[in-house]
């Protein structure tokens, strides 16, 4: 009899792409949910738009490239990438800002690097990088969460601000927009004003903005999760959130009056989302366990360095990227110690 | 008991498989039918393959020596039933590319008739290690766990120091259960074949480890130790993972020491030998015979009836199965050894080698085919799982770019194919491939180096020969022009002196005329 031949192993674990994808979608609802409760429609409309942005690029980057585009956009990487950079932007944001990010994300990111597994730089990190910098007013103008302004946008009203740039109340954009709690931190301190007066106003929270807060708590919820379901290591969000608490710690120990507190750089922006969802996506990041804490690390300190002395509020996205570079020269001299190998000085 | 006393030291990595053991383990080893025709590779071994010493035509008995090792690391076979040498030409063998090698056939006669055998050696205590070794290379011994390394080479410890022989039960590949059956019904041959490989090694204590999913072959030598005095050997329980069968492995397993990278575990003072090759050491040296026959496990979902065979090396696998009830209809592929680190048989129509533990007939549910590879997303699963605690992604990328250099950097040559990475892979990539691919490529590359190496030498031989050659002429030549330019006084040139004898004779014979008053006529005129 004739039997058809294989490499081994012959058994195959459960485990594929479309899994590892879709359980960090599934991890991204809590935290989606709250972005909801808290900023309404807008973050679902944006979500819709950007995953419908990176399917259709992604099947014609296949078509062009005579491959079936059917695989590629099943594995769910390009979706993910999407709903990562549509979480991360403001839920009023015009529409063809959203599609643009999105397109860059996948287009030159991604797929003008070779696609899944061949970009050097998160594409979802990429994209907001671009939209950032190509349209900084927009990008900064959040909605203020529905706790503080006792309004939370409905359908129709997010439709109308995204598609056709109508305020959603009619006392114009400045009623329910305002900057967010970095950014206000921000330019309060550069008024000389001291934390303990900036943190008088109704917009603050337990730890940092209200409403804010609760959103990184339910990244955080998602984080755990998959961490739980060993998707992610421990290694990159701790290193970094560590890095971040401890640098914040050391300058708010030295002079708490204008450095604001660990707590507050933790729950702030898009720390713990970064730390758990956009540091450990693998492909861009550092892969040896040794390498994972220096890289979440030094992310973690560039963050603080940005946020603090640099031109934007938020700096996840920047220190994320300028990590992405170094994280080949982290793998290359981090290898772990090969079984039965002499034990090294180092560690 | 034992193990309470002692702590087992965890690897990095491996893997918590579903074992499927259960399919084969549960009735006893049963005798293969004799086959009519045996067909004997002459490579069953690693190192070289051995030179038939029988011809066509030739009537054998059963455990005649047919095939001499040619080699120090090499191996006898034997005749495993008595009849005639048939054919001795290229045969198909189990090897996944189809290719045929050189192999003896034997069409049995039915009497099964045994040859003069050597003498049991009961006494071994007594015996030189270095003739129980020649003992086992006599009876054609290799590594029955699947790695078929001659036993007597491993175990000619000749100037080295060794301290614990540790005895491979762990059987940690799924589906496989021969040395299971073989501890649960004849413990006191592997604890034998322990004690006298033992004694050949030089070595005070036997280490026994055994993983956890075998409790009744754990009962069985525990009783069998219990009834023996000395107490050198301990049996010692491992936590079912796989690998922990790996040599290296089973090593840290049990004593904490690593065995360097790319050294022997001779270089820590130990030798490991698998509970198969431990019960055939004892067939050997106690009732003199040789390797003629092994226990395979046939098992997997697509056959009728799974279970171990004793069969006679040489036997057609597709006898085996039919001699377990036959495939069922749902067959998809044939393994050979075990399914993570065995071999897919392109056909059933190969023999049975010293080597072939375990025959697995699956269904295309229990080992799927290979689906397309997608693109490495560096999640690193595969660092996590690799018992060498290489970095298999890396490895896979300068493999694929065809950086052996950087392979080896990253210590390709540590890895041990397990198939940990492979299994794991959330991209399907055939990574063990990939490595094998490196290293034959390497290999390769090496054996290029040392023809161009060999060519190099021969070409700088053969001018060095043509210089000495040409040298040796001018020298002779030199010589000669010296001896004659010796001869002549003064170191006048021969021709000369003739010719100035000739003139002094003329000159001689004018002035004698001239004294005598005749002058020459011309002078006249």
């Amino acid at each position: 009899m004739e039997f058809p031949v294989a490499s081994s192993p012959h058994l195959r674990g459960g485990n594929d792409i479309q899994r590892v994808m879709g359980q960090v979608l599934l991890a991204l609802l809590p935290g989606v949910a709250a972005l909801w409760w808290y900023f309404g429609w807008g973050v679902i409309i944006n979500l819709g738009l950007a995953i419908f942005t990176a399917v259709f690029w992604e099947w014609v980057v296949m078509r062009l490239r005579g491959r079936d585009p059917r695989p590629v956009i099943g594995d769910l990487s390009g979706i993910l990438t999407a709903c990562l950079l549509a979480v991360a932007l403001p839920p009023t944001l015009p529409w063809w800002q959203t599609m643009m990010g999105t397109a860059f994300a996948i287009l030159v990111a991604k797929q003008l690097f070779g696609g899944l597994g061949y970009n050097p730089f998160n594409p979802a990190m990429a994209g907001y990088a671009l939209l950032l910098i190509s349209f900084p007013a927009d990008m900064t103008r959040w909605l203020e969460p529905s706790v503080i302004s006792g309004h939370s946008l409905g359908f129709t009203e997010a439709w109308n601000a995204i598609f056709s740039g109508i305020a959603p109340s009619s006392q114009g954009w400045d009623a329910v927009t305002g900057a967010t709690p970095l950014d206000h931190m921000r330019t309060e301190l550069s008024r000389e004003h001291l934390i303990s007066e900036i943190r008088q106003s109704p917009a603050w929270g337990d730890f940092g903005g209200r409403g804010w807060e609760w959103v990184a708590n339910w990244f955080l919820l998602g984080g755990l999760f998959l961490i739980w379901r060993k998707i992610i290591s421990w290694r990159i969000p701790v290193a970094m959130l560590a890095a971040l608490a401890l640098v914040a710690g050391i300058f708010w120990v030295i002079d708490p009056d204008i450095h604001p507190s660990p707590a507050f750089h933790l729950f702030s922006g898009a720390a713990i989302f970064g730390a758990f969802f956009i540091a450990t996506d693998p492909v861009t990041a550092s892969t040896t366990p040794r390498g994972q804490l220096i890289y979440g690390a030094l992310i973690g300190v560039l963050v603080y360095i940005i946020r603090t002395w640099g031109g934007y509020p938020d700096a996840v996205a920047f220190s994320v990227l300028l990590m992405n570079m170094a994280a080949p020269t982290i793998d290359h001299y981090t290898q772990p110690r090969v079984f039965g190998e002499r034990e090294t000085q180092d560690e | 008991m034992d193990e309470l006393r002692h702590p087992i030291w965890d690897f990095h990595g491996g893997l918590h498989v579903d074992d499927r053991k259960a399919l084969s383990n549960g009735s006893p080893i049963r005798q293969a039918a004799v086959p009519k025709r045996l067909q004997l590779p002459l490579q069953q071994h690693i190192g070289r393959h051995a030179e038939p010493v029988v011809e066509v035509g030739e009537r054998v008995l059963k455990g005649q020596l047919i095939a001499r090792a040619s080699d120090y690391v090499s191996a006898n076979i034997h005749a495993p039933t008595s009849g005639v040498v048939t054919e001795i030409a290229e045969l198909p063998i189990a090897h996944p590319s189809g290719l045929p090698a050189m192999s003896i056939v034997i069409e049995a006669d039915g009497e099964d008739r045994w040859a003069e055998l050597p003498e049991p050696i009961a006494d071994y205590r007594d015996t030189d290690p270095a003739d129980l070794r020649e003992r086992l290379r006599w009876a054609g011994i290799v590594g029955l766990g699947g790695a078929v390394f001659p036993t007597s080479v491993k175990t000619n410890v000749t100037g080295r120091k060794v301290d614990t022989l540790i005895i491979n039960a762990a059987e940690c590949e799924p589906y496989i259960t021969c040395d299971d059956r073989l501890m649960r019904e004849q413990p006191a041959q592997v604890i034998a074949g322990a004690e006298i490989l033992c004694h050949i090694v030089g070595a005070s204590q036997i280490l026994i480890g055994i993983e956890d999913n075998k409790p009744e072959a754990i009962a069985a030598l525990r009783e069998t130790l219990s009834t023996r005095g000395p107490d050198n050997i301990q049996l010692r329980v491992v936590p079912t993972k796989y690998p922990s069968g790996g040599e290296k492995q089973l090593i840290y397993l049990l004593t904490g020491v690593e065995v360097p990278s790319q050294g022997l575990p001779l270089d820590v003072g130990m030798v490991c030998q698998n509970v198969a090759t431990a019960a055939a050491v004892a067939d050997a040296v106690l009732q003199g015979r040789p390797l003629i026959s092994r226990i395979v496990t046939v098992t997997g979902q697509a056959v009728a009836q799974p279970g171990n065979l004793e069969a006679l090396i040489g036997t057609p696998v597709s006898d085996l199965i039919d001699q377990c009830g036959g495939y069922r209809p749902s067959i998809h592929k044939l393994i050979m050894g075990g399914p993570m680190m065995g071999f897919g048989l392109p056909s059933d129509n190969v023999p049975v080698t010293k080597g072939s533990n375990c025959l697995i007939a699956a269904t295309a549910e229990e080992s799927p085919d290979p689906v397309k590879a997608s693109p490495c997303i560096r999640c690193g699963e595969c660092v996590k799982v690799c018992p060498a605690q290489l970095l298999p992604q890396q490895l896979y990328w300068y493999a694929r770019a065809r950086d052996f250099d950087k392979t080896q950097d990253h210590h390709l040559f540590d890895c041990i194919e397990c198939g940990c990475c492979a299994y794991v892979c959330p991209a399907h990539i055939p990574l063990v491939h990939y490595y094998r691919f490196a290293k034959t490529e390497i290999w390769a590359s090496e054996r290029e180096r040392e023809k161009a190496e060999h060519a190099r030498r021969r070409h700088e031989f053969r001018e060095a020969r043509l210089k000495r050659l040409e040298e040796e002429r001018k020298a002779r030549l030199r010589k000669k022009k010296e001896a004659l330019a010796k001869k002549p006084e003064g170191g006048k040139d021969p021709k000369k002196a003739a010719i100035e004898a000739a003139m002094q004779r003329v000159a001689a014979k004018k002035a004698a005329q001239a004294s005598a008053g005749v002058s020459p006529e011309n002078e006249k005129h």
